[in-house]
């Protein structure tokens, strides 16, 4: 029994408008960074969201917590509209949904001492936290995240990047949030350090009883942290599911080749896996192709992919199935090519 | 006669805060033909001690205070820099992490491409250009002849990397180092590329020394690894060996480190604390105040690189147990 959902995001859209001209701007056309996404958080569960660059993966994280503002499409939260929501009430949401950046460098400011860092969203919202209870709270929070507590007066650059990363979560944390969106949170830590703050992540989610959207390119990443995984092209979902039925069982041509990309660190399985190099580059999100945004790359297309946008659904040809491969996945050809880089 | 052998190199920085010791006696060679790869953390000196290589260490504050680079013989660090310089890109090449700022803006990559035969062949500029297309092409550049004009902001990161490549392949070098060559790429371009440098290299017979922080990447092309810690060399051996049987324990906490595609934890095993910082150096062992093996002796006295099988060396005091342990 699937815990219930704690957001749904509904066609969600987000068009940047392209601009000409220096006085009088004319708009010449958009970058149709998220073009329709819809998906389901639910409880104390880590959704992932894979894709390459320029998908379109953190501007959903920047809408989610409306740090950008949608161009349509709905974001609900216990019964409120955060794509609509403006002055108190979105203040209030804001409180529940909190982020956690990429780069633990640019994301925390240099001027700041760690204690003013991650006590800050106190100040934000002064009801969250008696005044002087604050210093009590930011050390405590510190202890959470593994830091020192007798180190909050040092500043950022005083801490390695894994540190700064315990910060920035430590800040996160701060209200004590419901959904924690972690935007490529180990993407720029060393190896040795990027499982410490995962494993931190991980404990938190069970001790805060957190939901994450966890956003990262990386797929095997990914696929460690999360229960369910959304994997992303173009400004679309294209497939969909548990981690077990995107990783063992993938039926979009994207994903799997997505998937036979990643390289494994041993060469026995390396050797032994079909590999399914992708030919070219991601079209431009100003003018993606028609129908399938896939099929420019694609080894299946067809001239039905560029005439019928699929949807993301189960397909029809897999409805029949029982277990893993029947998820959705956006693709009129859908099929499994048995499971790709489990060997 | 091995193409490139680096013997007990030492490179230091000195600093507001002190000599920050970058390389601290670092040894390997390739031989033409050959793979190896360099894998490091970040401050682990694998970029320094390619730079030494290269010729191109910034000093100050960089100074290499001891060891030799012998290079088809000759002893580079003896060489007067005009003849260096003429080694530079005829004989060996880099390729660099970050294609964008590698290359020039303002000029056309045809160009740049062309430069390198006129510089050093003294080629005519017709001939040049039509080199740089030929080489464009030999890359898998699609319709090179009408992209050669082009600059680089124009063209997309995996193909930048690719024009990179084929700088370096230009005047067909003996040894390549790439340093981080994909690091910047996405997977599927990441793949691409990688099988693009190791078709290459076989087919020039090349010596390629691999730069890089991912396990995963050099898994597939390396023939042998040379895993780097705060400017030493910790481990060295054929890739089958060091991933099957890691006769170190920092490699043995990378490789577990990893979250891998193909297997699902919900813990990983994470090598605890943080690299070391390269003014303080931890005394004995570098790698001992994170090593779940560490004892008195490794805190005392810095284990040296032993050979620890017929192709493999540790430089760890219970290697043995290691290896026994499996």
């Amino acid at each position: 029994m699937p815990a219930e959902p704690i957001l749904q995001v509904r066609d969600l859209v987000k068009h940047f408008p392209l601009t000409q001209g220096v006085l009088v701007k004319r708009q010449v056309g958009a970058v149709k960074a998220v073009d329709g996404v819809s998906f389901d958080l639910r409880r104390g569960e880590t959704l992932g969201i894979v894709g390459e660059s320029g998908c379109g993966k953190s501007t959903v994280a920047k809408l989610v917590t409306r740090l950008e503002r949608p161009t349509s499409g709905t974001i609900h939260y216990k019964g409120a509209d955060v794509a609509h929501a403006t002055g108190r009430e979105l203040k209030a949401l804001r409180r529940d949904i909190q982020m956690v950046f990429q780069d633990p460098y640019t994301s925390l400011n240099p001027r700041m001492t760690v204690g003013d860092i991650v006590g800050e969203p106190f100040d934000i919202h002064p009801e969250t936290a008696p005044r002087g209870e604050r210093r009590r709270r930011v050390r405590e929070l510190l202890d959470v995240v593994g830091l020192n507590p007798e180190h909050v007066n040092r500043y950022p650059h005083q801490f390695s990047g894994g540190q700064r990363q315990r910060i920035g979560i430590a800040r996160g944390l701060a209200l004590r949030p419901q959904i924690i969106v972690a935007d490529e949170p180990v993407s720029a830590l060393d190896v040795s350090v990027r499982a410490q703050v995962m494993n931190l992540m991980a404990r938190l989610q069970e001790e805060f009883e957190l939901s994450y959207v966890f956003i990262a390119h990386d797929l095997s990443v990914v696929r460690h942290i999360s229960d369910r995984v959304a994997v992303m092209y173009l400004g679309k979902l294209v497939e969909t599911g548990s981690d077990t039925e995107v990783y063992e069982h993938p039926t979009h041509p994207y994903t799997q080749a997505l998937l036979s990309a990643v390289p494994v660190p041993d060469p026995g399985a390396a050797a032994a896996r079909e590999r399914i190099v992708l030919r070219g580059d991601v079209p431009s999100p100003a003018d993606p192709p028609s129908g399938c945004r896939f099929r420019t790359r694609c080894t299946k297309a067809v001239e039905r992919c560029a005439r019928e946008e699929p949807v993301l659904a189960v397909p029809a040809g897999l409805a029949g199935e029982a277990g893993p491969v029947r998820h959705p996945s956006a693709c009129h050809f859908a099929e499994e090519r048995g499971p790709v880089g489990t060997l | 006669m091995t193409l490139l052998e680096v013997r007990d190199l030492h490179v230091e920085f000195s600093t507001r805060d002190g000599v920050a010791r970058a390389v601290n006696g670092v040894t390997y060679g390739v031989e033409a033909g050959e793979t190896l790869a360099v894998l490091g953390e970040s401050g682990s000196g694998k970029s320094v001690t390619a730079q030494a290589v290269m010729g191109i260490l910034d000093s100050p504050p960089g100074r290499i205070t001891g060891g030799e680079i012998l290079f088809e013989g000759r002893d580079l660090l003896r060489l007067p820099e005009e003849e260096r310089r003429r080694l530079r890109g005829a004989r060996m090449a880099m390729i660099f992490q970050d294609a964008l700022s590698a290359l020039n803006p303002v000029l056309s990559v045809g160009y740049q491409l062309a430069e390198m035969f006129r510089v050093h062949q003294k080629a005519s500029r017709r001939e040049a250009a039509e080199k740089a297309v030929e080489l464009m092409d030999r890359v898998r550049i699609p319709s090179a002849r009408a992209r050669a004009g082009d600059y680089p902001h124009q063209f997309s990161g995996g193909m930048r990397q690719r024009i990179m490549i084929a700088m370096a392949l230009a005047l067909e070098p003996r040894l390549i180092i790439a340093d981080e060559p994909t690091t910047a790429l996405d997977v599927t371009v990441q793949a691409q590329v990688m099988e693009l440098l190791a078709d290459l290299q076989r087919e020039y017979q090349m010596g390629l020394i691999l730069i890089t922080h991912d396990l995963g990447v050099v898994a597939d092309v390396a023939d042998r690894i040379a895993v780097m810690y705060a400017g030493h060399i910790v481990e060295s051996a054929p890739v089958r060996e060091l991933y099957g049987e890691p006769g170190h324990p920092y490699t043995k906490g990378l490789l577990d480190s990893v979250p891998r595609l193909d297997q699902k934890g919900r813990e990983l095993d994470a090598i605890k604390g943080l690299p070391p910082n390269l003014l303080r150096v931890p005394p004995g062992c570098a790698f001992h105040p994170r090593c779940p093996m560490a004892r008195g002796v490794c805190r005392r006295d810095a284990p040296p690189l032993q050979q620890i099988g017929a192709e493999r060396s540790s430089a760890c005091h219970f290697w043995k147990e290691l290896l026994d342990a499996r």
